[in-house]
């Protein structure tokens, strides 16, 4: 009965990791989008099969010897007594070092064959601070002038993205499992990471190495697009603010102006040029807030700056109502002028 | 026995120094202990409470992750908890479960009566003890380490809302290290010099064989892990920029260093295991351990090829294409005596004929789960694959069937296996087998699920995760498969209680196993060997009761042939090291010191007085 238990409770869990991968998960790493996490892809497949013979192989072996072997009732006579043989160990010594030798070099190919650096890439510099990622788009061929955006990566499809990753303070990680895989964040170097998806589309990403209290908030998207909309996008984020019109949006702006927003926010072609925040130019923009943990929504808007960091521990923004003071008023206005900022 | 009291005589000198006399009984006798067994028992004792703390803080983990967007905790104190619980496990559970049976078990197994230094090995024990409860004493006193058990810097040192807990952490760490360090001494020292006449390297067990190379890691290891400490120390609390980015230092410093100890550490971790492993299954398979030189020597690769891998840690830093050729590569080959090891202890079980007793059913659970550790392990080495699992659950999976279902399976197969020397009675088999089957499933359910979560995307050391990111389902199943693992251990717990009021006498050879420390009675008597053993063979006990023909059957040794014991009625009882106060004293100090950094001066002063008496004390106190 054991080994048999043993051998069910095996082949249920292959069956259940079958299932599991089946279910909707936007950041599984097994269902690659883009040419680089398509060869990781490949990489693991190879490395899976082999890894599931040698289970099968081994964990088999271990079972049939405790079955086969297991003594029975009433009988007490010693077995032969084997010290070794050198021969057979000499074999499964030899044998896995030739199959993980076989495994080297494609990884070692691997290893070289994304560290090079892409032809004709789009360059796009990530700067990462808890709890949230800040990119910066210089001029090049496909944007006409420069800008900052923050949390979701906006880039066009079927071409490389070359990516020099910063850090702030500590150390983060980028990762966006359907385009690539992770690339650490250092303060201090600049590390690199190439991104390439092949149709449009919003992949999901997030920070993976643990940097502090919002570690878990601290989310991305990439959002690829085919290369026309991608430059009618960039054109338009590099424009200067989109000036409120309604009377609501327009006492949102004076409160935005005349609160502490702007040491931190910064609105091009406005006084607020803080550099603590994300930019905020075009926020309205984006499908989401605050480290990519909230739709932006008025709802969202409304939580977020009545008590941010009740909703992102940590958070540098200081609490709305509590902290600066916001009437509620003040906070619709603001939610107003926002929503305004496309 | 009628020689004996005239060892128990008054010490003649009778000043400020002199040692307590009781050896034997009452709470003062074990705070004064210099026997290696009672401070095996200690250290066993104090591991498995810690192992309970460590797991209510697991359970904790569980309940917030059950559900998406979990409320049991806030951000802060799940912090603390992982940060906690990984550093509990690893250096206030497993290590010292290692360290309880390397004192408990070397000197028994090479025939020795103590280890080399036992006052340095009571004063091991106790500052392993200050240092844990220094490390614990941080949730009252400003907030326990939350950056990890890896603690990088500059968030350590910059980056959290506290750095308070990482001060807990570098002097922490460092009071424990210096308990493994001494007791490395200790433990290499009595191995090479301590061995019963006849035992020669190759006729030691397989269990010392491993012990001497963990001892040897442990040696070299702890030294990288203290530097890397004092500068974490200094970065926190005095200013240093080691691995301040924004003065020229560099965080990937500490990264090195970190995984230049941490992965030796890893070995330390699951190498005593495998020597357990290695006494077991012979013994339930009535057959040698097949290669012993194999065995012995990939023990022995392990050793020095778990330092040339430390950056597989690292993949995904930025270390470059070269160096993470080079550490996949040498990955992948250590890969190798780890293989050969589960390969041999095949071959010993091959052609047994094999008892499933409860140390047995825990050894074979240790061979199954540690393989599956095993090979996901490989597929880490798989560099740009590894870009992806790296930081995922998919590690988590991989290092808790390595060091829970290999480390924790193989140590309760050790508990199991020498309770009797213990206390002279054998754990209820019916209860240690049920123990066994509700930790194997609780155990499954529990981490298997982590292989899947990670490959979706789950990345580890986040309070919170969003619903529809298909992490609901399995997440909730390892909560419920922890809960089963808590079961499994109230059980062994039950186990111990019953055992200590019901449980029967074992006799003196329960297993008829091979190794020479079931040639003595249990419990085993203080002194140990009432005569030194002369040691002629391999599993040299196991050759007193059989011997082979030349087709290798075993014939039983006719009843008295080879039995000494009739001369040892008339032997005095040995003479054994009096105990001390004063290594409890020196210990003391250190956790004065780290207060003394972290809150007042004067604190540290006093520690430091309280080292000179500790000291002090112990150089001069008399022999008698």
């Amino acid at each position: 009965m054991k080994p048999r238990a043993r051998l069910v409770a095996a082949l249920a869990c292959v069956s259940l990791l079958a299932v599991g991968c089946a279910r909707n998960a936007p950041l599984d790493t097994l269902r690659p989008q883009g040419p680089i996490a398509h060869q990781i892809y490949g990489l693991w497949n190879m490395v899976f099969i082999l890894a599931v013979v040698v289970f099968v192989l081994v964990e088999g072996a271990i079972v049939f010897a405790l079955f086969r072997f297991r003594r029975r009732k009433g009988d007490d006579s010693a077995p032969k007594q084997t010290h070794g043989n050198t021969r057979l160990e000499l074999t499964w010594t030899i044998i896995p070092m030739l199959l993980l030798g076989s495994i080297a070099i494609p990884t070692v190919a691997g290893i070289f064959s994304l560290a090079r650096v892409p032809k004709g890439a789009l360059n796009i510099q990530v700067q990462a601070q808890q709890w949230w990622w800040k990119y910066n788009y210089p001029k090049q061929n496909g944007i006409e002038a420069s800008f900052t955006n923050a949390n979701e990566l906006h880039i066009p499809v079927g071409r490389p993205i070359w990516l020099s990753l910063n850090s702030n303070d500590v150390i983060h990680s980028y990762w966006v499992p359907a385009l690539a895989g992770k690339q650490d964040v250092v303060p201090a170097r600049t590390n690199h990471l190439k991104i390439e998806a092949s149709h449009p589309g919003t992949y999901l990403g997030t920070c993976v190495e643990f940097c502090g209290l919002s570690h878990a908030n601290m989310r991305l998207r990439v959002i690829a697009q085919e290369p026309a909309d991608f430059e009618k996008w960039a054109a338009n984020q590099a424009r200067n603010l989109m000036m409120p019109t309604s009377a609501l949006g327009k006492k949102g702006m004076k409160v935005f102006l005349a609160q502490q927003c702007v040491g931190c926010h910064t609105i091009r072609g406005t006084a607020a040029a803080g550099n603590v925040g994300p930019d905020l130019t075009h926020v309205a923009t984006r499908e989401t807030f605050a480290g990519g943990i909230f739709a932006f929504n008025t709802h969202n808007l409304r939580l977020w700056l009545s008590d941010a960091p009740a909703e992102k521990p940590g958070s540098k923004m200081p609490a709305g109502i509590a902290t600066m003071g916001l009437s509620h008023s003040d906070i619709n206005a603001l939610i107003a002028f926002l929503e305004g900022l496309k | 026995m009628a020689t004996v009291t005239e060892h128990l005589e008054t010490p003649a000198y009778d000043g400020p120094f002199r040692r307590p006399t009781e050896t034997q009984k009452g709470i003062v006798s074990w705070l004064t202990t210099v026997d290696h067994k009672r401070i095996g028992i200690l250290y066993g004792c104090t591991a498995l409470l810690f192992f309970l703390i460590g797991g209510s803080e697991a359970l904790l983990i569980r309940l917030q992750l059950a559900h998406p967007n979990g409320h049991v905790l806030t951000a802060e104190q799940y912090n603390q908890i992982f940060t906690m619980h990984g550093i509990t496990m690893i250096f206030l559970v497993v290590m010292p479960l290692g360290a309880a049976f390397f004192n408990y078990l070397i000197p028994l197994m090479i025939g020795a009566r103590d280890v080399a230094f036992p006052r340095l090995n009571a004063f091991s024990y106790w500052t392993f003890l200050f240092g844990g409860l220094f490390l614990y004493s941080s949730f009252f006193l400003g907030g326990a380490p939350q950056c990890g058990w890896f603690c990088y810097a500059p968030l350590s040192t910059m980056g959290l809302p506290t750095t308070i807990g990482t001060l807990f952490y570098a002097i922490g760490l460092q009071i424990t290290g210096v308990a493994s360090l001494v007791a490395s001494v200790n433990f290499v020292t009595t191995i090479i010099n301590m061995r019963a006449p006849g035992m020669s390297f190759f006729k030691m067990p397989m269990f010392i064989w491993m012990s001497l190379v963990t001892n040897f890691l442990l040696l070299f290891a702890m030294p990288v892990i203290a530097v890397a400490l004092f500068e974490l120390l200094f970065d926190t609390a005095f200013g240093t920029n080691f691995f301040n980015p924004a003065q020229g230092g560099d965080p990937v410093l500490w990264q090195h260093m970190f995984w230049m100890f941490g992965h030796p550490e890893v070995y330390i971790l699951i190498l005593p295991a495998m020597g357990i492993v290695s006494e077991v299954l012979p013994t339930f398979s009535r057959k040698p351990l097949f290669g012993y030189t194999f065995v012995a020597f990939s023990g022995v690769a392990i050793g020095f090829m778990g330092w040339g891998v430390w950056a597989h840690h690292m993949f995904a830093v930025g270390l470059g294409p070269i160096a993470n050729s080079a550490f996949a590569i040498s990955t992948m080959f250590i890969a190798v005596p780890t293989g050969v090891k589960i390969f041999n202890w095949l071959g010993t079980m091959w052609g047994g004929k094999i008892s499933f007793t409860t140390p047995m059913l825990f050894s074979v659970g240790f061979i199954t789960m540690f393989t599956i550790g095993g090979l996901s392990g490989v597929t880490h080495s798989i560099v740009p694959s590894d870009y992806q699992q790296t930081d995922t659950y998919y590690i988590v999976a991989h290092f808790h069937y390595v060091l829970f279902g290999g480390a924790i399976f193989g140590l309760m197969s050790g508990i199991y296996y020498w309770y009797p020397k213990l206390t002279g009675k054998l754990l209820s088999e019916k209860l240690g087998k049920t123990h066994f089957w509700i930790m194997l499933i609780g155990f499954n359910v529990t981490f298997a699920p982590f292989h899947i979560l990670g490959l979706q995307g789950m990345a580890r050391r986040y309070y919170r995760y969003p619903a529809h990111q298909g992490f609901d389902f399995w997440n909730m199943v390892s909560t419920i498969g922890s809960f089963i693992i808590a079961f499994s251990i109230l059980i062994f717990l039950i186990n111990i209680v019953l055992t200590k009021f019901k449980g029967k006498p074992s006799g003196d050879d329960p297993w008829d196993a091979r190794t020479i420390e079931w040639s003595i009675p249990n419990p085993t008597p203080h002194y140990n060997y009432l005569e030194i053993p002369v040691v002629h063979e391999r599993d040299d006990w196991w050759h007193k009761k059989y011997s082979e023909d030349e087709q290798g059957n075993l014939v039983p040794v006719v009843a008295g042939a080879s039995d000494e014991a009739v001369a040892h009625a008339e032997h005095a009882e040995p003479h054994m090291p009096k105990p001390s106060y004063w290594p409890l004293v020196a210990a003391a100090a250190l956790p004065l010191f780290g207060y003394g950094v972290i809150f007042q001066w004067a604190l540290g002063a006093l520690g430091a007085v309280v080292l000179l008496v500790g000291i002090y004390g112990w150089a001069m106190e008399p022999v008698e």
